[in-house]
């Protein structure tokens, strides 16, 4: 028998940044005093009503918000089961919803006094969403970004350039978001007295994932309400792809304390189960330290990190913020993975029969939603995050399939 | 006591400071690192600090990153560096401490890693990565094995927090010099006079400083108001002349270096 699990609860992180058991701060003390810092003033911040207007001003004007809750008609009648509903962050300003944290971080840094920001990202739709934010408010703006991910995600780089900001090659290790983190941690050890790091998903020391979560929970608010103004009801199951985590986190942290909701996070299945062929450390991976958190991780038996690999850069990290380790531990959200193939499949899917071309990283999402709508009944309701829009993939999506010489 | 304690008892009923060069396990292979330790405790070196190379370091310039590249490119393993420590630390005149990142030593489990370093002659543990309020756990367990836990302070540590610091390091404290990753630097800066002095008045324990030291002018400099000086990647970039050189001229080459830097010490 299943043994019983503690029920999830939403008040957490505790002092110390613990979820449960998960995350905590494992830095040098050379970051100690910037993340008090950080999590001193972010707690100020989030009961100040000036900081809270001037955050929901730029999300509504500035980004567009409330993104559309939409009835996908044709991908539920294809699928012939539970009816699909897409919550869609592609038509954030940018593209994606990892603009949601970085104007939120921007504020903050302002409000620290700082006067320069560094970012780490995979995808390259946190480091325009950095860029923006930081073009925005007159921050100077590095960005880093693993060279593989320079190749696959080349329009992301001119985009960032535009903006104004430097995009540095990381060539150590893989060569991917991993190395990324580590090169944007280096920076700011040394420049952590003018510089805010924006770190970009639910990761990291706390306060990072904390933060993030809270500036990523505007998505699962307004599904909320979209769900109760449009069907009159909460879905029976809500599903995002999961890389560190921050659009899963958002949209799933408001729906939590709702039990009969059930949420599905949907990891980056890669090639295969093998060591090294995915990047799923919930559902292949164990606890372990990395980044400076507690959380579930791809390493080998002497706590080095595995080399993992996803068609989708963004998802193509190894391990996965603490907060979703908690929710694996309390049985409250359910983690799936989703392979390369299935991924592109569902771009495809969604491409021809809706018009949207989604984020490879989001494929994963409607992949596993297709296939859970197809187990439903046609009364039951699957919302999916939609985490962005999917031009930066079209090229490589091309590559792939070989049609490139076109 | 550890054998961290008992060396800086010794030294300072002698008046002398502690030189501790830091060198990376495996670089780039284990019976390389036994001789390098043997040749530098045997010209004086009073404590080594072994790094154990981990994938993802983010406190290491890239002098100490490539290391730990090229170390874990050969497929080292803990066991393996546990074992060449167990076979070499009975033939060295000073104690050994491994700067180790959590990440490895909660995968090995607290308990077990403590228990294998001080079966391998291992004294102390520096855990650059382990801040204050998350080494209880693992302090335990070292004062229970009777092994230092190093703990770290920076110059931009508050002075109270550096107060809680103090109070839970053993053996001694390193002192990190600059505000920054491991790595040859220019100058020392001005702040770790202030800084180490007050230090000085609040704590018994030795203070040892590190990051940046690489020639005798920071050695004259940083010397009169320390117990100990660590030296790194000045040290580990000259390892890395293997590629182009044989083993006996890189030896020599450290031994010269080291030389110069324990010259400049002693003076002190
Ligand atoms: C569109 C999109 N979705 C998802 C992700 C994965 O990040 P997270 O899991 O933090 O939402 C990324 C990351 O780059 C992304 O660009």
């Amino acid at each position: 028998m299943a043994r019983p699990k503690l029920r999830a609860s939403c008040h957490v992180p505790d002092h110390a940044g613990r979820y449960g058991e998960f995350g905590g701060r494992y830095v040098p003390e050379t970051l100690i005093a910037a993340l008090d810092q950080l999590a001193d003033q972010y707690e100020q911040a989030r009961h100040d009503p000036d900081f809270q207007d001037r955050l929901s001003d730029l999300l509504k004007h500035y980004v567009g918000r409330p993104s559309p809750l939409y009835h996908a008609s044709r991908l539920t009648k294809l699928c012939g089961g539970a009816q699909i509903y897409l919550k869609r962050e592609d038509l954030n300003h940018t593209g994606a919803h990892k603009i949601n944290n970085t104007l939120g971080q921007a504020l903050l840094t302002l409000r620290m006094g700082k006067t320069r920001v560094i970012a780490e990202t995979g995808a390259g739709q946190h480091g325009v969403a950095t860029a923006t934010a930081c073009a925005r408010f007159g921050l100077p703006c590095v960005v880093y970004m693993g060279e593989e991910d320079i190749r696959r995600q080349a329009p992301n780089v001119f985009s960032m350039k535009l903006l104004g900001a430097e995009v540095r090659s990381v060539t150590s290790g893989s060569r991917t978001l991993r190395d990324a983190i580590n090169e944007a941690m280096r920076d700011w050890m040394a420049s952590v007295e003018n510089t805010h790091y924006i770190l970009g998903s639910v990761v990291g020391p706390h306060p990072f994932p904390r933060i993030v979560r809270d500036f990523q929970s505007v998505i699962g608010q307004e599904t909320l309400a979209q769900c109760n103004d449009q069907i009159g009801r909460l879905p029976e199951v809500v599903v995002a792809c999961v890389g560190g985590g921050s659009n899963a986190a958002g949209m799933f942290y408001p729906f939590i304390e709702h039990d009969a909701v059930e949420l599905v996070g949907v990891e980056a299945g890669g090639r295969s189960s093998a060591a090294g062929e995915h990047a799923s450390p919930l559902t292949y991976g164990s606890p372990g330290v990395l980044h400076g958190s507690y959380s579930y991780v791809m390493q080998d038996q002497d706590g080095q990190t595995c080399d993992v690999h996803s068609i989708s850069a963004g998802l193509d990290y190894p391990g996965v913020g603490p907060e979703h380790s908690y929710w694996k531990a309390t049985g409250r959200v359910n983690y799936e993975s989703c392979i390369d193939d299935d991924a592109l499949e569902a771009f495809e899917t969604l491409a021809k029969n809706e018009g949207i071309l989604a984020a490879v990283e989001s494929s994963h999402a409607i992949s596993t939603a297709m296939r859970i709508a197809g187990e439903r009944p046609a009364d039951q309701v699957v919302v999916v995050c939609l985490s962005g829009r999917g031009d930066k993939d079209s090229a490589e999506v091309a590559r792939l399939r070989g049609d490139d010489d076109s | 006591m550890s054998a961290v304690d008992q060396l800086f008892q010794e030294l300072k009923k002698q008046g002398q400071k502690a030189f501790m060069p830091f060198i990376t396990a495996g670089d780039p292979n284990l019976a390389f690192t036994s001789t390098l330790l043997k040749t530098l405790l045997r010209h004086g070196s009073h404590i080594c600090e072994v790094g154990i190379p981990y994938s993802d370091p983010i406190a290491d310039g890239p002098v100490i990153q490539a290391s730990y590249t090229r170390a874990l490119a050969h497929g080292i393993t803990l066991s393996d560096i546990f074992e060449m420590l167990r076979q070499t630390t009975p033939e060295l005149a000073a104690p050994v401490v491994t700067m180790v990142s959590h990440a490895i030593i909660y995968r090995a489990g607290l308990k077990q890693y403590v228990k294998t370093a001080k079966q391998s002659g291992v004294a102390g543990l520096i855990v650059p990565d382990l801040p204050v309020e998350e080494s209880k756990p693992l302090q335990q367990i070292c004062q229970a094995e009777n092994l230092s836990l190093i703990q770290l302070i920076t110059p931009n540590t508050p002075r109270d927090r550096a107060l809680r610091i103090a109070a839970s390091s053993t053996g001694f404290i390193y002192y990190v010099s600059v505000v920054g990753i491991t790595g040859e630097r220019k100058q020392v800066p001005q702040s770790i006079k202030d800084n180490v002095g007050w230090l000085r008045e609040q704590t018994d324990l030795p203070i040892c400083i590190g990051f940046g030291i690489s020639n005798p002018e920071h050695i004259r400099t940083l010397a009169p108001m320390a117990d100990g000086l660590i030296v790194g990647s000045a040290i580990v970039r000259r390892i890395a002349a293997l590629d182009e050189q044989s083993e006996a001229e890189v030896l020599q080459d450290v031994e010269d270096y080291v030389k110069t830097l324990m010259v400049a010490i002693s003076g002190c």
